[in-house]
């Protein structure tokens, strides 16, 4: 808890800098103003009506549909990367060319395809997970050590048992990290995704661009602090999910 | 139950600089029933390639293996190995790691855990059942690896230096230990080493492999009964002429350098 102090105390700087006027507030508000800012998310909404409940519900809708779509196709074409060298060829021209696009230049030619609303917003969602969850799960297989795949096959083991009793627990601390960096990626590209217009006018990005419209910075700065706290506690549920299932090691 | 290599040979492809390694060329060999034959020969001589011709691992290599005249081409039941590395599973507990084979076979869940427990009761293993390999010893770890191996009762055991990365102490426990089991089973054993010490105090058979390509020295046949003292008459000699071909292997030049 100590290693939070100097936290506490820049926040308290902050509070009197802006006490003295130091700072206009409608640069940067102080944190007591951030959280009546974010009490008026609470009670009021931004805009009003839209209760900041919903836009997370929402966020959170679109972030699951991307990132279940992209744990259901980074996962097993991971397996098969790292399983099959023929498919790992075939495959990673393309990785090697799509992965540089970012995710956000994908907004527009999304919108066209799929209009603007939870596919578009999803599809995009997707692609930010996907590579992540693909590349450490086939990179995971790839580090299984071969002595081990010997090892089950001296022991009458079939290709199949190899694939679901070797390779995929030998690969699940790299797919563990994989969801992690892939939700941590549909996270930060959810945000950005709906910056750029969302049809059912909530998502916590429309609320912190809706908040900027109309001239609150309180508001702006409380919708970030709510966007990097959920962020967190994601990780961490990820986390605690990981050391549940694996062992202590 | 017998084991026969006929002519066993095998060549890596070193695809860097496209030659060809020979590793072991024309390896003839007879286990009997019941014997205990070690390998030694010098490290990079090609025992590893040997076993793991043997167990079916490998896939192409010149010459036959025949167990009770039949040829093995593929892993099976019948050939058991235990690598050096231990090879545990580290993300299954001891007990989940003896069952592994019989998991494989189909077996249920409470009757492989009825054999298992056989086993980690004959191994002295009690009480770390539920311990992941990272959390054993390194002897509690070869142990356990030895009892994945003997659950499926293989004809043939095969051991690749499995007491090599023991400390001096652990490895005579284990030596021991892997006697008493002998006693108790009567499993036919090719174990390889690097060690001449263990040879004598374990085998029956010692077969002397030169470097590589390796092929069959020398064979001694060694009668003193068990358990045998390290330090008699007979073991030292046979420990002295062993280490002396080994080191004449050593300093004698490459046969047709490639
Ligand atoms: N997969 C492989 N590809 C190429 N060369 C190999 C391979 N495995 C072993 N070798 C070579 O074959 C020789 C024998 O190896 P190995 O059987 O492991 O020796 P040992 O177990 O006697 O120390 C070594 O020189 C090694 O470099
Ligand atoms: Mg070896």
């Amino acid at each position: 808890m100590w290693r939070y102090l100097p936290v506490l105390l820049v926040l308290c700087f902050w509070q009197i800098l802006c006490f003295l006027g130091t700072v206009p507030n409608y640069v940067l508000p102080s944190p007591i103003e951030i959280m009546e800012g974010l009490g008026t998310l609470l009670t009021t909404g931004m805009p009003p009506g839209h209760l900041l409940h919903n836009h997370i519900l929402y966020s959170l809708y679109r972030v699951g549909w991307g990132f279940s779509i992209a744990c259901a196709l980074g996962i097993p074409l991971g397996l098969l990367m790292g399983w099959f060298p023929l498919f790992h060829r075939v495959l990673s021209p393309f990785v090697e060319l799509i992965r540089p696009i970012p995710p956000l230049a994908w907004i527009p030619i999304a919108i066209v395809w799929l209009g603007i609303g939870i596919r578009s917003a999803a599809f995009i969602i997707f692609l930010g997970a996907f590579f992540p969850l693909l590349l450490n799960t086939a990179s995971g297989v790839l580090s299984v050590n071969p002595i081990l795949i010997d090892a089950a096959r001296t022991l009458n083991a079939t290709q199949k048992d190899i694939f679901f009793k070797v390779l995929l627990p030998g690969s699940l601390p790299s797919i563990f990290v994989g969801m992690r960096v892939g939700m941590g990626v549909a996270w930060m590209t959810l945000v950005a995704a709906e910056f750029s217009g969302v049809k059912d006018g909530y998502g916590l990005g429309f609320m912190i661009m809706t908040a900027r419209d109309i001239q609150k910075p309180d508001q702006i700065l409380a919708g970030m602090l709510i966007i990097g706290m959920i962020g967190f506690i994601i990780d961490w549920l990820f986390r605690a999910w990981e050391s549940k299932i694996r062992p202590s090691v | 139950m017998h084991l026969e290599l006929i002519g066993l040979g095998k060549t890596f492809a070193d695809g860097k600089q496209s030659r060809e390694i020979p590793a072991i060329s024309s390896v003839n060999l007879r286990v009997e029933q019941g014997q205990l034959v070690s390998i030694v020969g010098p490290s990079g001589c090609g025992k590893s390639t040997l076993l793991r011709i043997i167990s079916g691992l490998e896939k192409s290599f010149e010459g036959k293996v025949l167990l009770d005249g039949q040829e093995i081409v593929k892993p099976t039941n019948d050939v058991g190995l235990v690598f050096q590395q231990y090879a545990l599973f580290p993300w299954r507990t001891m007990c989940e790691n003896i069952e592994f084979g019989l998991e494989i076979m189909g077996m249920c869940k409470e009757e492989r855990r009825a054999i298992a427990e056989k086993y980690i009761h004959l191994f002295g293993m009690q009480g770390f059942e539920d311990r992941y390999p990272c959390q054993l010893s390194g002897g509690m770890q070869q142990r356990v690896a030895i009892a994945r191996t003997l659950i499926m009762n293989p004809k043939l055991v095969l051991m690749d230096e499995p007491f090599g990365s023991l400390d001096s102490q652990t490895r005579n426990d284990m030596q021991e230990f892997l006697m008493d089991l002998r006693r108790e089973r009567n499993d036919t054993i090719l174990f390889v080493t690097h060690n001449v010490d263990e040879a004598v105090f374990l085998s029956d058979r010692i077969v002397v492999l030169s470097k590589r390509p390796a092929k069959s020295l020398r064979i001694f046949e060694l009668i003193a009964p068990h358990p045998r003292d390290r330090t008699s008459k007979e073991s030292n000699d046979i420990r002295r002429e062993v280490i002396g071909i080994l080191r004449q292997e050593r300093i004698s030049p490459s046969p047709a350098a490639n």
